[in-house]
């Protein structure tokens, strides 16, 4: 007994120097991590000054191209293979129209219209479906559950839920199975101050993308001159994306 | 029926019966992990139609289960002394029916890992943000409800607060879960005001149905004989039931019909949509409301033993053809953005779409049935929750008088 008494208090120190030396190791990497998030600048957010629109020349978009639609699958590595067409991604689609009284027909690309208003954001019961400052509605991924309740919601048809695992995806475009996901305007691209890929793959420039709170942007000043219509203005949902000619 | 003479269900159909339903869950889990590691594609969903079986037994189940606890509001909040020794069973079978119905959503999302992501992350502009609050708050009231009915010296003020409670919150998860698709606008099926009151109208006779043929069933097992007049009140009610039902959805699709703009899609499943005509005349009306009507109250056919219960489990077949009619149905109609115009696309625009539940689906439906089950079962065994009606007490409240 007397050995133990002893010997105690070196085996409480050396435990107690062992603990401290084991939680300063489990520690250090958070408070590097904490140090290098501290020195790195965050990078600006989207800003409410602008909003990010797009208006679509029907006119000009001719039957059977689909040069927009392969470049939104190659730009956002939309290329998993599904056993069944109808569980197949689609962020932008080609919609052919022919009017019933007239026979007049139209071609346009459908993508999601980024609604002021958008029905997904104000049903996903995670907040995974939100509008950015600018506009842009997007899915955050790491929060979608995949209930799909925002593709019931959405009046344009214009979210896919993914049926497969991927591969082979972009870095800047994360996906992932059993998740909710729609047309970002190629957020990736715009925040680097570029086009979304499927306005610049169009061969007839019938896209036009660009800030609808700048008077003097492209977008804007067109609008001014053309007339346009909303997709399902009764829903008044203040789209951000027009059409011309239809 | 005192205690003694009281034979408890400790029988071997007891057990095969509890080893069926932890089976059948357990086969629904297994179908879920499974679906979860290799993705939707082993469902016959798509993106068209991404609601498929298990969702209308989901909601068909949850809707039911506020009207399972509907027999206790009428013993507690309304003191019928008849329903009074029904309440525990009652709330016991609001509790399984929400839990299995609540499984069967949330093991068919696209990634029901993130279970803890829709507990913590909760939009409450969101219907199903909302409901994932009522619902569990539904389960806690429906525990006290079973708590304050066992607990004989109870707060009388603790007592009708919790019942009161109860009974509103029944109203509210009801109507939040009819809400989920009356609020939807984008659709020509949905966007009504009317669905949340038809959704309370039904769960009222699919509530009924379903805790009489479980007190059928816990009856027989126990020897127990239901006073013929009580059987004549819960019969009468349950009639009742289905004709508030019936009222609702008449009302639901003459006003449908009263915008021009619905009346293709009206056509579409009361006429010429394949399967939806089929499920809502056969299967709603004939099956779920025009016979158990008849066998109710056609005195020949009302006398029959058996006709009650045989009623009740018409009223569910009808009730999950009506649903499977309003999940469904409103996705395959396709959606029209551009109206006066032919529509197509590569995405199936302007196209009716099919939908057939795979094999994967079926066992997850049938599977969250089975958690329900078993659920209900257990409860059973462990509480005595076996309604016995006191002939006393029943005489001098005026019961057996007629």
């Amino acid at each position: 007994m007397s050995e133990h008494k002893e010997t105690s208090p070196s085996r409480r120190v050396f435990l107690g120097a062992a603990g401290a030396g084991l939680g300063a190791l489990a520690l250090a990497p958070g408070l590097q991590l904490i140090e290098i998030s501290q020195a790195s600048t965050p990078a600006p957010g989207a800003s409410s000054k602008v909003r990010w629109g797009m208006l679509i020349d029907s006119t000009k978009c001719a039957k059977g191209c689909d040069a927009c639609v392969t470049a939104c699958n190659t730009e956002n590595a939309i290329n998993e293979t599904v056993r069944d067409p109808r569980q197949g991604a689609q962020w932008i689609r080609k919609i052919d129209l022919k009017d019933l009284k007239t026979g007049r027909e139209h071609s346009l690309p459908m993508l999601c219209q980024h609604c002021a208003h958008p029905p997904c954001v104000d049903v996903c019961p995670t907040g995974a479906s939100m509008k950015r400052a600018d506009g842009i509605v997007l899915v955050d991924r790491h929060r979608c559950i995949g209930c799909r309740y925002c593709m019931l919601a959405c009046p344009y048809k214009a979210r896919s839920l993914v049926f497969t695992p991927l591969t082979e995806q972009n870095p800047e475009v994360p996906r992932g199975k059993g998740c909710v996901e729609s047309c970002t305007f190629c957020v990736q691209r715009v925040d680097k101050g570029l086009q979304p890929a499927c306005v610049d793959a169009c061969p007839e420039g019938a896209m036009t993308f660009g800030d609808l709170n700048d008077r003097n942007s492209a977008i804007s000043q067109r609008l001014a001159r053309v007339n346009s219509r909303e997709v399902r203005a009764d829903l008044k949902l203040d789209l951000g994306v027009r059409y011309e000619g239809i | 029926m005192t205690n003694e003479q009281f034979k408890p269900a400790d029988s071997p159909v007891f057990y095969v019966a509890l080893i069926l339903g932890m089976l059948a869950s357990g086969v629904a889990v297994w179908d879920a992990l499974h679906v979860a590691e290799h993705g939707l594609q082993l469902t016959n969903m798509n993106n068209q139609v991404f609601w498929g079986m298990p969702h209308v037994f989901g909601i068909f189940m949850i809707v039911a289960a506020s009207g399972a606890v509907n027999v206790a509001t009428i013993g507690t909040v309304f003191g019928k002394e008849a329903y009074r020794p029904r309440v525990r069973l009652s709330a016991l079978l609001g509790i399984a029916l929400v839990a299995g119905g609540l499984a069967a959503i949330m093991l068919d999302l696209g990634r029901p890992d993130r279970l803890t992501v829709a507990m913590t992350n909760i939009n409450l502009k969101s219907t199903f943000g909302r409901n994932s609050i009522i619902y569990p708050v539904f389960i806690l009231l429906a525990g006290l409800t079973i708590w304050v009915a066992m607990d004989r010296g109870i707060n009388k003020f603790f007592y009708k607060s919790v019942n009161l409670a109860t009974l509103f919150w029944r109203l509210i998860m009801t109507m939040g879960t009819g809400s989920i698709f009356g609020y939807i606008v984008a659709r020509q099926a949905y966007h009504s005001a009317l669905l949340p009151a038809l959704f309370i109208a039904m769960s009222l006779a699919w509530g009924m149905a379903i805790f009489l043929i479980a007190q059928t069933i816990i009856y027989a097992r126990n020897n127990i004989e239901l006073h013929p007049q009580l059987r004549t009140r819960f019969k009468n009610l349950l009639g009742i039931f289905i004709g508030a039902g019936l009222f609702f959805v008449l009302v639901l699709h003459l006003v449908a019909t009263y915008y021009a703009k619905n009346l293709d899609y009206e056509y579409f499943i009361l006429f010429n949509g394949g399967v939806f005509p089929q499920l809502f005349w056969g299967g709603y009306f004939v099956l779920g409301t025009v016979l158990p009507l008849l066998l109710l109250y056609v005195p020949g056919l009302s006398a029959i033993r058996g006709s009650v219960t045989a009623a009740a489990i018409m009223v569910l077949l009808g009730g999950l053809s009506l649903m499977y009619v309003i999940v469904i149905s409103g996705q395959v109609y396709p959606m029209d953005m551009f109206p006066g115009m032919q529509v197509s696309s590569s995405f199936f625009d302007g196209m009716i779409d099919t939908y057939t539940p795979s094999l994967s689906e079926i066992l997850l439906s049938l599977g969250s049935v089975g958690i329900a089950f078993t659920i209900a079962l257990a409860g059973l065994r462990v509480f005595d929750f076996v309604p016995r009606d006191d002939t006393a007490k029943l005489q001098s409240a005026g019961y057996l008088n007629d």
